[in-house]
């Protein structure tokens, strides 16, 4: 049993805005969904009438596009072009910088700005379930990332069930959705019928127990509590999308070979897109930059991925020089070796890899076409 | 003793050096650091070689300028190559795709004056390069990185992937996926910070193709968001045609 009141309230859309009010209030940065050059992005939010009422999305490998609802949910959309990594994991961030007085003396000062003290609203379930593994990789471990442990250990999520999966979202068959059971502060569930438009929220910490008795509520009554557990559970039936119900670590194993790498070659740019929008990969370069003087210098962590020739760069040149030996990397490495390195599978099913892939590479496609060239 | 920095230029605009005289803030720095012996955009005082590092710009468009490049390459130490058209032949190798003579009879009151080469090439086809940094024009940043990591003895941080790469990196959202704009982002070499899709156009290719490129497989998008033949060919001829004609394979 929970030290905290887990009893569902509802919320309705003052609610929601008093909520942004209060968190914004215990000084925390508030980021969520908005809309910004046809897209839902993610972004710091002065108040809750920035969020996307009125805005779906349709989805397709390679095509995103934005559409005018016909009722006003406010999270009926989903794999955007980012995730929450862009700002627990930011994209680019200095690490230290050095500086050598006149008399050859080094002073090395580690950067150690102040983190924001993030509130996240509207984290998807798959989403959740990524940052748990982003926590494991970047946060566990012997070599844990200081900003990144930081951000993390002081954000507040704000979980969102979903109601209305996208034409590209497989989290069902990555079993990281459509519902929410831990790892939140507060969970969401919006809920849209002839008696209006609401939330059902519940808390899932302490704080986030702290929060909800902060704001004016009504205990949940059972019609939106049986609506959003129906309605969640049956978006459970409506995926886009599937991942191949077999053993994927075995698969990719036994793949190594396969001529589909050849055929996916010849579509796949290397752009590194994929990889980029993956809200699990983590994967970074570092940069060592000194400037004219000589007497100052900085160490830079930015994003880097498998699709970069210079990712595997070693004496002599880059080890995996051709596209199919970069695009097996991703997915051996998402779907086979994650498991070995960090306990569990690496892809929580949010289909971002296949909607901003400029030609509309598939993962489940491939795994699908891998699978069935294993059994023939 | 002070290393010695040259700027030569070739067929060119003047808007890759012009980059150096940019860095307005480091400018006082980099005189202190070395010593400018020939760069007759900032000042007519000429200062004889060997250099140790020598910036070239521009293509090489006449036996003139081949025979000039030679002995640019014999009087420096290091040779970089500064924008499109030193890295890859520039607009001006659109000639290598058409017939030089007829142009010159076409375009010159008197064609006999005109003496040039049939096509335009890169630097690195005459001599050898020691580093080429892409762009049309060059990256500011991009330029004092590598003069930089040339006084510290390192390797310039210049990476070789895709503009795709920097987009993402500063949360543009793709204007390819979510637009169906025609960008050429997937194939380009990074550098520009990718500030075309920033501002909700297709990338245009400056910096000439990636460390890695996959050309054919772009060419249908391309035609999905509504290019025809003729508009595909002219999406890619601009400051490198020739580098991607190589990647397409004509
Ligand atoms: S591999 Fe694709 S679907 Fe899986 S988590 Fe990454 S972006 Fe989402
Ligand atoms: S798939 Fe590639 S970029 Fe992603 S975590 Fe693995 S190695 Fe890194
Ligand atoms: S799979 Fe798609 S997004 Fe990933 S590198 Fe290839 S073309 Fe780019
Ligand atoms: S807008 Fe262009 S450069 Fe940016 S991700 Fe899309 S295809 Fe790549």
């Amino acid at each position: 049993m929970a030290d905290y009141d887990t009893t569902p309230a509802v919320l309705d859309r003052a609610g929601l805005a008093a909520l942004v009010r209060v968190l914004a209030g215990r000084g925390r940065t508030v980021v969520g969904p908005t809309v910004r050059d046809g897209a839902i992005v993610l972004a710091e939010l002065d108040s809750a009438d920035q969020l996307p009422w009125g805005w779906g999305t349709e989805l397709e490998a390679g095509r995103y596009r934005l559409r005018r609802r016909d009722d006003e949910a406010g999270f009926a959309h989903s794999a955007g072009p980012q995730s929450w990594k862009t700002f627990l994991h930011p994209a680019r961030e200095r690490q230290w910088s050095a500086d050598r007085d006149p008399d050859g003396q080094l002073t090395i000062v580690p950067d150690r700005p102040e983190q924001p003290a993030y509130a996240f609203l509207g984290v998807r379930p798959c989403d959740l379930r990524a940052i748990a593994i982003q926590d494991r990789v970047l946060a566990g471990g012997h070599f844990a990332d200081d900003g990144y442990r930081t951000r993390r250990s002081g954000a507040f999520l704000i979980a969102l069930e979903c109601t209305e999966p996208g034409g590209t979202c497989f989290c069902v068959s990555m079993g990281s959705g459509p519902g929410v059971e831990a790892g939140y502060d507060l969970a969401l569930t919006e809920v849209l019928d002839d008696d209006g438009h609401r939330f059902l929220i519940r808390a899932g910490s302490p704080e986030g127990a702290e929060v909800l008795a902060e704001l004016s509520t009504d205990r949940a009554d059972e019609a939106t509590v049986t609506t959003a557990r129906t309605t969640v559970a049956a978006a459970a039936e409506h995926m886009g999308r599937a991942m191949p119900p077999m053993d994927l670590r075995a698969l990719m194993g036994d793949s190594l070979d396969a001529e589909r790498w050849d055929d996916v070659a010849a579509r796949c740019l290397s752009c590194g897109n994929c990889t980029l929008v993956c809200p699990t990969c983590f994967c970074t370069t570092t940069e060592e930059i000194t400037d004219l003087t000589g007497d100052h210098a900085e160490r830079w962590q930015s994003w880097d991925t498998c699709f970069d020739l210079d990712f595997s760069l070693l004496h002599g040149g880059p080890v995996r020089s051709s596209t199919r030996s970069r695009y097996r990397q991703w997915l051996t490495h998402k779907l086979g070796t994650w498991h070995e390195q960090f306990g569990s599978s690496g892809c929580v099913g949010c289909g971002r890899c296949l909607v901003w892939c400029p030609v509309g590479i598939d993962i489940t496609e491939e795994v699908a076409a891998l699978a069935e060239e294993a059994t023939s | 003793m002070t290393p010695k920095l040259a700027v030569f230029k070739l067929a060119s605009c003047d808007g890759c050096q012009l980059t150096l005289l940019d860095c307005e803030d480091e400018l006082l720095t980099l005189a202190g650091k070395v010593d400018i012996a020939h760069f007759l955009e900032a000042s007519s005082a000429v200062g004889p070689g060997p250099y140790d590092l020598t910036l070239v710009e521009g293509s090489v468009t006449t036996a003139a300028d081949a025979e000039r490049i030679r002995r640019i390459r014999a009087e420096s130490k290091h040779l970089v190559t500064i924008g499109a058209c030193a890295t890859a032949g520039g607009i001006q190798a659109l000639r290598n795709f058409a017939d030089v003579a007829e142009f010159r009879s076409v375009v010159y009151a008197r064609p006999d004056y005109i003496d040039t080469l049939a096509t335009s090439t890169p630097v690195s086809a005459h001599v050898d390069v020691d580093f080429e940094l892409r762009g049309c024009p060059i990256d500011r940043g991009q330029l004092l990185e590598v003069i930089t990591a040339f006084l510290a003895g390192r390797k310039p941080q210049i990476p070789d992937h895709s503009v795709c790469f920097a987009c993402k990196q500063r949360g543009t959202v793709c204007v390819t996926v979510a637009h169906g704009t025609p960008c050429l982002g997937p194939v380009t070499h990074a550098g520009c910070g990718a500030i075309c899709p920033a501002y909700g156009r297709g990338c245009y290719g400056c910096f000439g193709p990636a460390g890695t490129v996959n050309l054919p497989a772009l060419i249908p998008l391309l035609r999905r968001d509504g290019m025809d033949d003729r508009d595909t060919e002219r999406f890619l001829r601009t400051f490198n045609a020739t580098a991607f004609a190589k990647e397409a394979g004509s």
